[in-house]
């Protein structure tokens, strides 16, 4: 994908950080071209199969697993000079993963990268998808933790990947039906099993439900790398991802009913903010750049 | 022959070799629906063995399994896809193990046990699933307040009449048994024997059941299949083997039950 003719995003408005100089001594990405090759293969297979784990041969990352190795090694065999990327941790571009990925590719890589949604052709998140609506030719990849949705019922690999082979999905709703049983509802809120073209059970990651309905005929591609477990799965374009639930019980995204307390914007994810220990607090956006674009939008209009 | 007279479940010279240990050997009998056939004998003697290959379980080593499908159709098990063998399993077919840890699912609320067999075949009514999952609780004589409680918080007997309810949920037509009343004592074994007696006759159950305890062949199954060492010893209607024993072996089966 990196050398390809992929449509890019059309030019920023505001020119993304210039590209940094790459750091000698390391290919470009830091990964060598075999193991990337090795990982655009597992990621061509992954597109073909929507929502099927492909295994792959995941390297040891310079960071610790559960730091995003799965998502990391994905970026970098996508990655090409003349990508724009944007890492975010949470929603947030200005968090300690998000910062060191990006000083991590901005070093081995010298690309250009950015904060803003619309002017990346790659994000790389943890938890998070953006608020601003992603565009035909771009990629976000997820870092997994647990790529299979069926591991906290069924320990073993041998019985999950024979389910997934026969379709035998009804496992999964015994987990939402505990959830109901227990909590009334389905209080799965993140990690929330989803079906992806009417074939695979997937685990969308740990993203909260809230994002669910986004990945949905997404027109970005959604790639999934899961590094300590060594699988990827991916969703292609315009492809079905349906969120699991009960004819009785439907799922629902739960959208927050206040709005964010710095910008405003209603429907979108908040985070919590604790102001004092006097129990002052607040609800601000998660997703750090759609917050402050609305607030900048506000004060100066931009074109 | 008509459908009604065809046999539910064939086995033709079934045998199963462990390397150079025999598992069973020669094994053959039809069962027919609503029949309860108790396979008896020592421990060792090839009855689970026996159990493992007819529910599909392993593969035999010489011999075939056949059941009829709901079709009417007798199909070899080693001819059925493993997608149809394990659809099958949780359908048509009921498994009731020794130990109940390996039947259910201990961390996963009773309901859900109940239920999970039905989410499998695609019910999606969280209502309707945990309405019939309250129903067969009730048949098996479950407290409907305990259906959220995961089985490990049940006594010996409620777990063995939960999994009675987990497998016979989907109404299947076959049932297998391991020891169902192993590790039980007295009372609620002999609870367990009589709900399970009721359950054969009200839904025309076939079952097929491993024990080495005489008293529970008597009580719940029509024929009898007396095995040692892998092979079958002696065969006939339950009553008349058990008063009648043909065989030396079977002589001392049946005058080494202790008489209370």
């Amino acid at each position: 994908m990196s050398e390809s003719s992929a449509p890019r995003v059309a030019a920023a408005r505001e020119a993304p950080s210039p590209s940094a100089p790459r750091a000698p001594g390391y290919n470009f990405a830091y990964l060598d071209e075999q193991t990337k090759r090795m990982i655009r293969r597992a990621i061509l297979k992954a597109i073909a199969i929507p929502g099927y784990q492909t295994p792959f041969a995941s390297r040891e990352m310079p960071m610790p697993y559960g730091w995003g190795t799965g998502g990391v090694q994905v970026t970098a065999a996508v990655l090409g000079e003349d990508d724009v990327l944007k890492v975010i941790d949470q929603g947030s571009d200005d968090t300690t993963n998000a910062v060191s990925i990006r000083k991590f590719f901005e070093r081995t890589a010298g690309v250009r990268t950015t904060t803003r949604t619309d002017e990346a052709t790659i994000i790389q998140t943890r938890h998070r998808i953006p608020e601003a609506p992603l565009k035909e030719g771009q990629i976000i990849v997820f870092q997994v933790p647990i790529p299979e949705p069926l591991r906290f019922l069924e320990p073993r690999e041998t019985e999950t990947r024979k389910m997934h082979a026969l379709e035998e999905y009804g496992l999964m709703h015994v987990k939402l039906y505990e959830d109901i049983s227990r909590h009334g509802h389905i209080a799965t809120t993140y990690a929330y099993p989803v079906r992806v073209d009417d074939r695979y059970l997937m685990d969308p990651s740990p993203t909260p439900k809230f994002d669910n309905p986004k990945m949905n005929h997404s027109p970005a591609l959604q790639l999934f790398g899961a590094g300590r477990e060594k699988r990827i799965y991916a969703v292609p374009p315009y492809t079905e991802v349906v969120s699991l639930d009960f004819e009785d019980h439907p799922f629902s995204a739960d959208a927050p009913n206040e709005p964010c307390a710095l910008c405003g914007a209603r429907g979108v994810y908040l985070d919590e903010i604790l102001l004092d220990d006097k129990g002052g607090r607040m609800f601000a956006c998660s997703d750090t750049d759609f917050c402050e674009s609305n607030r900048a939008a506000t004060t100066e209009p931009r074109s | 022959m008509s459908e009604a007279e065809a046999p539910l479940l064939v086995a033709e010279n079934l045998g199963k070799d462990y390397g150079a240990r025999i598992g069973c050997r020669g094994v053959s009998f039809e069962l027919h629906e609503g029949e309860a056939l108790a396979v008896v004998g020592e421990s060792g003697s090839g009855k689970t063995t026996l159990l493992q290959l007819l529910s599909g379980e392993f593969a035999p080593t010489t011999g075939k399994v056949s059941y009829r499908l709901r079709d009417g159709d007798l199909r070899s098990l080693a001819d059925l896809g493993e997608a149809e063998r394990r659809f099958l399993m949780r359908t048509d077919w009921g498994f009731v193990r020794q130990d109940a840890r390996e039947g259910l699912r201990m961390t996963v609320s009773a309901g859900a046990n109940v239920g999970e067999r039905l989410m499998g075949i695609g019910a999606r009514h969280y209502g309707r699933i945990r309405a019939t999952a309250l129903e067969w609780l009730d048949r098996v004589e479950i407290e409907p307040e305990r259906i959220d409680d995961a089985p490990a918080s049940y006594s010996g007997g409620m777990r063995q009449r939960l999994q009675l309810a987990r497998n016979l949920v989907t109404s299947p037509r076959l049932v297998f048994m391991d020891e169902p009343t192993g590790g039980l004592d007295v009372s609620v074994q002999a609870r367990l024997l009589d709900l399970l007696r009721g359950l054969i006759a009200d839904l025309k159950l076939a079952i097929v059941i491993v024990t080495h305890d005489l008293s529970v062949a008597r009580l719940l199954s029509h024929r009898i299949m007396v095995m040692r060492r892998g092979r079958v010893i002696e065969t006939g209607l339950t009553d008349q083997v058990l008063d009648d024993p043909r065989e030396e072996y079977t002589q001392l089966l049946v005058s080494s039950v202790l008489q209370a």
